[in-house]
């Protein structure tokens, strides 16, 4: 399917076409080639999950549309706009998020900070000399994400001292920050009790109608909750799509799930 | 919102009368009375020249301690701008000094410094660790050679001597007294600047960066541009640090911002602590009670009185080994180790 507007990338992303778009993205460390040919299309709004056993290319993947580096090949269009050699920052103020598998997060500063750290960098005030002051917009959604996730009581305790499962819930916080319009979450739910994963999916099926996101997870029954669209990877390439029910059902999906790396 | 916030997010309920800590207006009593029971010599020589130290090594602590950058550089964006008052404004060298007034000298020269410091930010922040601290001994050694073989505007080896500050309200700011309170004034000003701006957006992002500049591009921020910023501000004090130490010697020449000079306040910023602004205050102070008296302490125990840089060195060696975080490190180990909960071994550490 090509791009149905010949001038979309022109057209600052407005909206036009579809969230995400790759076209034949590959990307090579050395002699290994982390992911090839995946073209892929997510809609505005639409849910999906990328199921893959380890070093299938999932973070890659995620890697490469956020801009965390870039990839070798292949073009990447956000809301019709090619980002492919934009800077990560770049794509992150055009409303693209992420979260990281370990979380990566500002361990010696607050919750609230690394909240507020992550408010200020989509924000105009980045640059700013000035200390937040009462009522000031970022600081108000900053506390507001904080209360979302949960994380109310320990917003003025240090990262370093929270728990595995209060840090993921800060990694979800930070990237709803701003105004997002898609979503990268990698493995948000590892290492999640029963509980905290009951939160989770609640916080990712309240999200806004209009934001999507691509979810990876390991857990089948996490990610069949809150994705209506599943990709399969294997060994960098993209090995089936589709709707939830028929991935399940696929006897090539469960061959590969159910130990048989051989082939495939 | 009735929750009391103990963070200090400008969101608390207290004035910020009460929020200040005693011991701020003990020492802040003693800094302004000092000159009723110190003499000229320790106004002007001992805390003039700490205080000097101490805003351009503050510049270095700036850059090291929230950026994550050791720049070997700040001493010479101080002796740029010192040169540059010299220049423009008025010096004994009268067929290179302008004469302008002193506002436009210490504007331009301030300009001129941060400009230079922008530049070498710039150059600096596409390396890390040790390059950074290659490429910026590389441009301090550059400018104390190319001042020191240039005659036509920096006049080479000799410099210029006769540069003072100007007489503002009638008064002789070189005068200890007039001088004390000129250098603690700026002290104070780069001092409180730097504690707030590091809770500041900026000041915050700049630590972001320091701990993960990954996740910061992956937060919206410009790293590279963030890192330049902070190098201009940084100037900013080296600049003001460096017309401040011209003042007091009255003289700028190549080698007061040599190599020597330039380590001198890595020295510095490191023996006080890198964590918090008021380490290299700390350090600048020990570093010239050192310089000042230890020839006499040497000499009384019969040795040579220019081994006092020994005495530097072994002080430096002390505090690496023992306290990589400076003698600001040692204090917060020992108020770690007085709040700590004897049965948890938890708690203790505020900053």
């Amino acid at each position: 399917m090509n791009a149905p507007l010949p001038n979309s990338s022109r057209m600052r992303g407005n909206g036009a076409g579809n969230a995400l778009e790759l076209r034949g993205v590959g990307k090579v460390f050395g002699a290994l080639a982390a992911l090839s040919d995946i073209n892929m299309t997510v809609k505005p709004g639409e849910r999906r999950a990328v199921l893959g056993s380890n070093g299938a290319g999932k973070t890659t993947l995620f890697n490469c549309i956020t801009g965390d580096f870039y990839a070798t090949t292949g073009t990447i269009r956000f809301f019709g706009e090619d980002i492919s050699v934009f800077p990560a920052y770049e794509r992150i103020r055009r409303g693209l998020r992420r979260t990281y598998q370990i979380s990566l997060l500002f361990t010696a500063l607050s919750v609230l900070d690394n909240v507020y750290l992550a408010c200020n960098g989509v924000s105009r005030g980045r640059f700013s000399f000035r200390r937040p002051r009462r009522n000031d917009a970022v600081m108000d959604s900053a506390e507001t994400l904080v209360r979302m996730v949960h994380l109310d009581d320990v917003r003025d305790t240090l990262v370093s001292d929270l728990s595995y499962g209060q840090q993921r819930q800060l990694e979800i916080a930070m990237a709803l920050s701003g105004a997002p319009r898609f979503i990268l979450f990698d493995e948000p739910a590892a290492g999640l009790s029963p509980t905290e994963r009951r939160e989770l999916v609640e916080i990712l099926t309240n999200l806004p109608g209009h934001v999507g996101y691509i979810i990876i997870e390991h857990d089948m029954e996490v990610a069949l909750r809150v994705a209506e669209s599943v990709t399969m990877m294997h060994n960098g390439r993209i090995f089936k799509e589709g709707k939830p029910a028929e991935i399940e059902d696929d006897p090539e999906v469960q061959a590969l799930y159910l130990g048989g790396e051989g082939h495939g | 919102m009735a929750t009391i916030d103990t963070h200090g997010n400008g969101l608390s309920s207290p004035s910020w009368f009460e929020r200040i800590p005693a011991y701020y207006y003990f020492i802040g009593i003693v800094l302004i009375s000092m000159p009723v029971f110190a003499g000229d010599f320790v106004l002007f020589q001992i805390f003039g020249w700490s205080f000097i130290l101490g805003v351009i090594s503050l510049s270095l602590m700036f850059l090291a301690g929230y950026g994550g950058m050791v720049s070997l550089a700040q001493m010479t964006i101080a002796g740029l701008a010192g040169y540059m008052v010299a220049i423009f404004g008025n010096s004994a060298i009268e067929t290179i000094s302008q004469g302008w007034p002193w506002y436009i000298a210490i504007s331009l020269a301030l300009l001129i410094s941060v400009l230079f410091g922008t530049i070498v930010g710039w150059l600096a922040v596409r390396t890390e660790g040790i390059y950074t601290i290659m490429i910026t001994l590389a441009i301090a050694s550059a400018f104390f050679y190319f001042t020191r073989q240039n005659y036509v505007i920096f006049n080479g080896f000799s410099g210029f001597n006769g540069v003072l500050p100007p007489r503002l309200f009638g008064i002789d700011w070189r005068h200890p007294i007039a001088f004390y309170y000129l250098t603690l004034f700026w002290a104070l000003a780069a001092y409180f600047t730097v504690v707030y701006i590091s809770r500041a957006p900026f000041g915050l992002a700049l630590q972001g960066v320091r701990d993960n500049a990954r996740r910061m591009a992956a937060l919206g921020y410009n790293v590279t541009a963030h890192r330049v910023a902070a190098y201009s501000f940084a100037s900013l004090l080296a600049g003001i640090g460096g017309i401040l130490l011209t003042w007091q010697s009255a003289q700028i020449s190549p080698g007061t911002a040599g190599i020597g000079p330039a380590i001198d306040i890595l020295v510095i910023a490191v023996i006080g602590g890198l964590r918090h602004p008021i380490g290299p205050f700390i350090g600048a102070f020990i570093y010239v009670l050192l310089k000042t008296f230890a020839t006499d302490v040497l000499i009384s125990f019969g040795l040579a009185g220019e081994r006092f840089q020994l005495l530097i060195g072994l002080g430096f060696l002390v505090i690496v080994f023992w306290s990589p975080d400076g003698i600001l490190g040692l204090w917060q180990r020992f108020q770690d180790s007085r709040n700590r909960d004897p049965l948890t071994g938890r708690g203790g550490r505020e900053l």
